[in-house]
């Protein structure tokens, strides 16, 4: 019981503060490096920008089946959707996170019904088994994958995984509670620092090569 | 079409590839990739590194992948993996023979067409990943013999054929002359300084398709246009530089192209049925000399047909009878938004025109651009095997003529038309026009 508390205190404490800064202060280094790198060496992309074909191209590549290759993978289309929108939505406003917050620093906002967020669980873990099948079963996928793209497969399922087991009393609730909120630290801090990165780079890369399509070769580019 | 039983993969023996790679050092290897990783890419590798998850969506942009029965090394992103991948996840300690075969991957196993920018989600440049494998190759001195030989003569001759000044100049005045049967007054008229239009071509159709020239002549005598063809170096727009990664080079030639046009201080440059020297002009040349869009007025054929069109300058006498089809050439469709103007064209002077899918930005490549059809006999049998959806896709339009805007295009249709047995004949639109429009003498 005691290791528990400890184990606890450890995870709600110290280690909170430290996910806040590994992952906001990673994201912003990482994203001012990349800056950085614009204007020591690629300056010439500023000039390439345009908002008109940057927010063409996210408007295509947002929704659902807007682009051809949406529509030619249905299933993968679906389920990344959903899975991403889960996956960032969910945490967000949950009652309990939000619980949280305002009982540390008294704000908060809108919370989904406890029902949707636990179905919104089960999307991202069956989200994340999806994509665990897709990369074992398609020989393109397979032939990409190395080992830390299962590994951050697992790392952001672990958090919907403990998270619903501890919310259902599956188990042990209080290691569950623990291995929740450590997995979920574990998450967030990966982001800067792996291909979770997407999450940062993606609107650069989209942007970029939409002002590109645009403005340069006057063409499509969904 | 017949399907070609035989599917063998001929052992391919380069010797560009084999000698250069033999004076490879460790040491110079590893530098070379260091010198250009670190100081020759910045925010879009890194970006593009970092930020492909392995999903695997861009693999069915690419015609290769498709074509051989999806093995998954032909994927974008497979090719990635087997060139930049392991470099960096050796961090650089790569031997001779890895880059021998990095250097076939990115030259010959990738055209640069494109299209798998337009289906991964993230819109990571692919095509941008392999010139830089490409770069490190020629660096290293390790680029297949034959491309290296059209950038050898770009650099010794500014064109790409080892034209000689005499032969071009002789060649435009044999054209005029043959012309001269039909339109008994036509033009050539060489470096005239001030005319509204300078022509440009590609030296290959001085040196194997001068009726091109002869086409051109016809359309521009008739339309009354106040053009000009240039005797001097620069007159051939044409860079393989570009596609073998010597960027020093490519800027040298697009300087000359350019240069040249000033001085002659022409309005405007018309570029005849070619995508890659399109490329070279409007997309890749400019950039390397600093500029970020085309220093001078340019336009590519299509568009000029168009306007002459548009405006009455050329008229059509009886539309062209036999059914067509068109193949959009990446660079003037994906690169540069001319599919529409293309059709346009067609269906003004063809009577009967027949759509391939997928079309426009999203047609497949003919597997010859990019430099890959410059690579040579070595390749040839890969090459049209690696584009069997082409041939599938083309023969499905059952049209008599496969109409393209583009040389490359024109050679790795031809070749793919041959193999796969396909009763097909290619054509560029001059050919067409040419045969279908009121010449003076008719007026």
């Amino acid at each position: 019981m005691n290791n528990f508390n400890t184990l606890y205190n450890l995870v709600t404490g110290p280690l909170v503060w430290l996910t806040f800064l590994v992952f906001i202060g990673g994201s912003v280094y990482k994203i001012r490096q990349l800056f950085s790198l614009v204007n020591n060496k690629e300056k010439f992309i500023y000039s390439y920008m345009s908002l008109k074909f940057s927010l063409r191209s996210l408007a295509h590549w947002v929704v659902p089946f807007a682009t051809v290759n949406w529509r030619k993978h249905p299933v993968m289309t679906v389920m990344t959707f959903l899975f991403h929108f889960c996956l960032v939505l969910m945490p967000l406003f949950l009652t309990a996170h939000v619980t949280i917050i305002h009982e540390a620093w008294g704000i908060r906002w809108v919370t989904l019904p406890d029902g949707i967020a636990d179905t919104m669980t089960m999307i991202v873990i069956a989200g994340a088994l999806f994509f665990l099948i897709r990369r074992f079963t398609l020989r393109e996928v397979r032939y990409l994958s190395v080992a830390s793209d299962y590994v951050l497969v697992a790392i952001v399922a672990a958090p919907f995984v403990t998270g619903f087991l501890a919310y259902h009393h599956i188990l042990n609730y209080q290691l569950m509670l623990i291995l929740h909120i450590l997995s979920g630290e574990i998450m967030l801090m990966a982001i800067p620092f792996t291909r979770f990165s997407h999450m940062l780079y993606a609107i650069f890369t989209r942007t970029y090569i939409g002002s590109e399509f645009g403005s340069v070769r006057h063409a499509r580019d969904w | 079409m017949t399907n070609p039983s035989e599917n063998k993969k001929p052992m391919v023996l380069d010797e560009g590839l084999e000698k250069g790679a033999a004076k490879l050092t460790q040491d110079r290897i590893e530098k070379t990739i260091k010198q250009v990783l670190e100081g020759e890419t910045g925010a879009r590798f890194k970006a593009y590194v970092e930020t492909c998850v392995h999903c695997g969506l861009c693999s069915d942009a690419c015609h290769v992948y498709l074509s051989l029965d999806r093995d998954p090394k032909y994927s974008p992103a497979g090719k990635v993996k087997r060139t930049i991948g392991e470099i960096i996840k050796r961090n650089g300690k790569v031997d001779a023979q890895f880059i021998k075969e990095a250097s076939v991957v990115a030259s010959t196993e990738c055209n640069l067409c494109k299209r798998c920018a337009m289906y991964c989600p993230f819109g990571i440049d692919t095509a941008y990943m392999m010139l830089i494998v490409r770069r490190i190759c020629h660096k290293l001195g390790v680029t297949p013999l034959y491309i290296q030989d059209t950038a050898h003569s770009h650099a010794a001759t500014m064109n790409q054929m080892w034209v000689k000044e005499d032969e071009w100049i002789d060649t435009l005045q044999w054209q005029e002359e043959d012309a001269r049967e039909e339109i008994p007054n036509l033009r050539i008229p060489l470096d005239k300084v001030g005319a509204d239009i300078m022509y440009s071509v590609i030296a290959p159709e001085p040196k194997f398709q001068p009726h091109l020239i002869y086409d051109m002549a016809i359309i521009m005598n008739t339309a009354g246009i106040n053009w000009t063809m240039p005797s001097e170096p620069g007159w051939d727009n044409s860079d393989m530089a570009m596609f073998t990664g010597d960027n020093e080079l490519c800027a040298r030639l697009k300087k000359e192209h350019f240069d040249l046009a000033a001085r002659l201080k022409v309005k405007k440059i018309v570029m005849g049925e070619c995508g890659h020297a399109f490329r070279s002009v409007y997309d890749v040349g400019n950039r390397m000399l600093g500029w970020r869009m085309h220093p001078f007025n340019t336009i590519h054929a299509i568009e000029f047909y168009y306007d002459l069109l548009k405006t009455g300058k050329i008229k059509i006498r009886e539309k062209y009878k036999k059914s067509v089809t068109l193949h959009d050439p990446c660079n003037v469709s994906r690169g540069r938004g001319l599919h529409d103007k293309a059709r346009w064209v067609i269906n003004q002077i063809c009577e009967d025109f027949t759509e391939m899918y997928p079309n426009r930005e999203h047609n497949y490549c003919c597997n010859a651009g990019g430099g890959v059809v410059n690579c040579g006999p070595p390749y040839k049998i890969k090459r049209v095997t690696s584009n069997r959806v082409k041939a599938e896709q083309v023969a499905k339009t059952g049209a008599e003529i496969l109409i393209t805007p583009c040389h490359n295009c024109h050679s790795g249709m031809d070749d793919i038309l041959a193999y796969y047995n396909i009763e097909m004949h290619t054509k560029f639109i001059c050919e067409i026009i040419n045969e279908v429009m009121v010449k003076p003498e008719e007026a």
